[in-house]
């Protein structure tokens, strides 16, 4: 942990920028398959918690033009996202860089909390910290626990019964395909406030391309 | 695996390569082939879905009922299931014949491809018990199950049976059967009676109703939603 290294160093800007179009491919075509059957429940037995029960996502969020065509998308993309996923999550173990990125909950929960109080205007800032603050890593540890999350319950939809366990861990089928539903609204969330958070901040936003100042 | 020029090519050109209303050429079909063998690595043929609950049957009237034709089919008076193709013996089987056989029975869900699940018991004969009757050969690693319904692809082309070809595990799957009775009475003519596949692990499509022949075969061809761009294997 001596070497002089950049903020954002070049795999993880290669890896954040395909996750970019690899993640709304997959979120599309996840919703154009959803337009197949726009509701939550088995046959006879509609979840009661869905309030959105028989509503279309509209065309423009949907890609894969059909349902065939979407699940091939769907299916072929999502060798992409788990392998760009695969050498990120590599890279971040060998690297050391997990130390300065992942959420340890006894290292960061009191920043993290602080940071969120202070977002709220209920308490001045922490001190500033390294690369992140608590509430950052928690966030980006988040929605790496949330594509796990997307990659489980669709395996666990692929094949409820060869991954029968796996699918009983979700709740079965109709578990895990509201979890999948559920999943994707977070990480759209996420997204959302990852976009405006980073809008308030422009050097980190510039250093995911450049990959910011040595340290 | 051996790469040809075309698969390369196809993966050099990924973004133009990806055309949905193609989805069995280009990247997606590249990707489709690969998930094809890694369904049949999974499939375990010794694994059996779970059996459901009886109080987790789908109400009646709410289980789907699809065809491909305008109107459900009536079975012809002669109806008869004829086995052939790469086969010792060629069978035809009435459904009497076919309710002398050892039956099998099981509760399982029910999987879509649109998504949706649902839940029945089904009773009939297993294609494995079929398959061993007619000394099924072993060169005959595909098995297509051919229905006496007819539906219209595509508007302007001519009516086609509708069909499904699978691999020979999923065939002989202890949960594979061709069913005459379903939730404890009788096929309905809209279920598919006399005689329709069902199976365990594969999707609805797959599961062809209305059938009348059984053939094995050394290759495997299309289907009825194959053929317009759904996946072959569509396992579960």
């Amino acid at each position: 942990m001596t070497a002089a290294r950049a903020e954002q160093p070049l795999v993880l800007r290669i890896t954040h920028w395909a996750n970019v179009p690899l993640l709304a491919v997959m979120a599309a075509s996840g919703l154009q398959i959803l337009a197949a059957f726009p509701e939550m429940g088995a046959k006879g037995a509609p979840a009661g918690w869905y309030p959105l029960q028989g509503w279309t996502p509209p065309a423009w969020a949907r890609a894969g033009d059909w349902l065939a065509g979407a699940r091939h998308v769907h299916f072929g993309v999502a060798w992409l996202f788990v392998a760009n996923a695969a050498v990120y999550l590599v890279w971040l173990a060998v690297t050391d860089e997990w130390r300065r990125r992942a959420f340890l909950p006894r290292r960061d929960g009191r920043n993290a909390w602080q940071t969120f109080a202070a977002y709220l205007r209920l308490r001045p800032p922490p001190p500033e910290q390294g690369l992140y603050n608590g509430l950052q890593r928690f966030a980006y540890t988040l929605a790496i626990v949330l594509g796990a999350i997307e990659v489980l319950s669709g395996l666990a939809l692929y094949k409820p019964v060869q991954f029968s366990a796996l699918a009983a861990l979700f709740g079965g089928y109709e578990g895990a395909r509201a979890i999948h539903l559920l999943g994707l609204a977070a990480l759209l969330a996420f997204t959302v406030a990852h976009v405006v958070l980073v809008i308030l901040h422009p050097r980190a936003f510039a250093s995911i391309f450049t990959g910011g100042r040595r340290a | 695996m051996k790469w040809s020029r075309r698969q390369i090519l196809g993966f050099a050109l990924l973004p133009l390569a990806c055309d949905p209303a193609k989805p069995h050429e280009g990247f997606l079909g590249l990707t489709e082939r690969l998930n094809d063998r890694v369904q049949r690595a999974l499939l375990r043929p010794g694994k059996l879905a779970a059996e459901e609950r009886a109080s987790a049957v789908t109400p009646e009237g709410e289980f789907p009922l699809y065809k491909v034709g305008d109107d459900y089919p009536a079975a012809p008076a002669d109806w008869r299931l004829r086995v052939h193709g790469l086969v010792a013996k060629p069978l035809e089987l009435s459904l009497a014949d076919l309710r002398r056989l050892s039956a099998t029975e099981f509760r399982v869900r029910h999987h879509c491809v649109e998504g949706w699940s649902a839940v029945a018991s089904w009773q009939g004969v297993r294609v494995s018990e079929i398959a061993r009757l007619c000394g099924a050969d072993r060169r005959a690693k595909f098995v297509e199950f051919r229905s006496f319904e007819r539906g219209q692809p595509s508007e302007d082309g001519p009516p086609v049976r509708y069909t499904s070809s699978w691999d020979l595990e999923s065939a002989q799957h202890p949960q594979t059967i061709l069913a005459y009775g379903r939730n404890g009475v009788p096929m309905s003519r809209e279920e598919g009676a006399p005689l329709r596949l069902y199976s365990a692990v594969k999707l609805g499509y797959k599961m062809v109703k209305w059938v009348d022949e059984v053939v094995f075969q050394p290759v495997r061809t299309g289907g009825y939603w194959e053929d317009l761009g759904y996946e072959w294997f569509a396992g579960v």
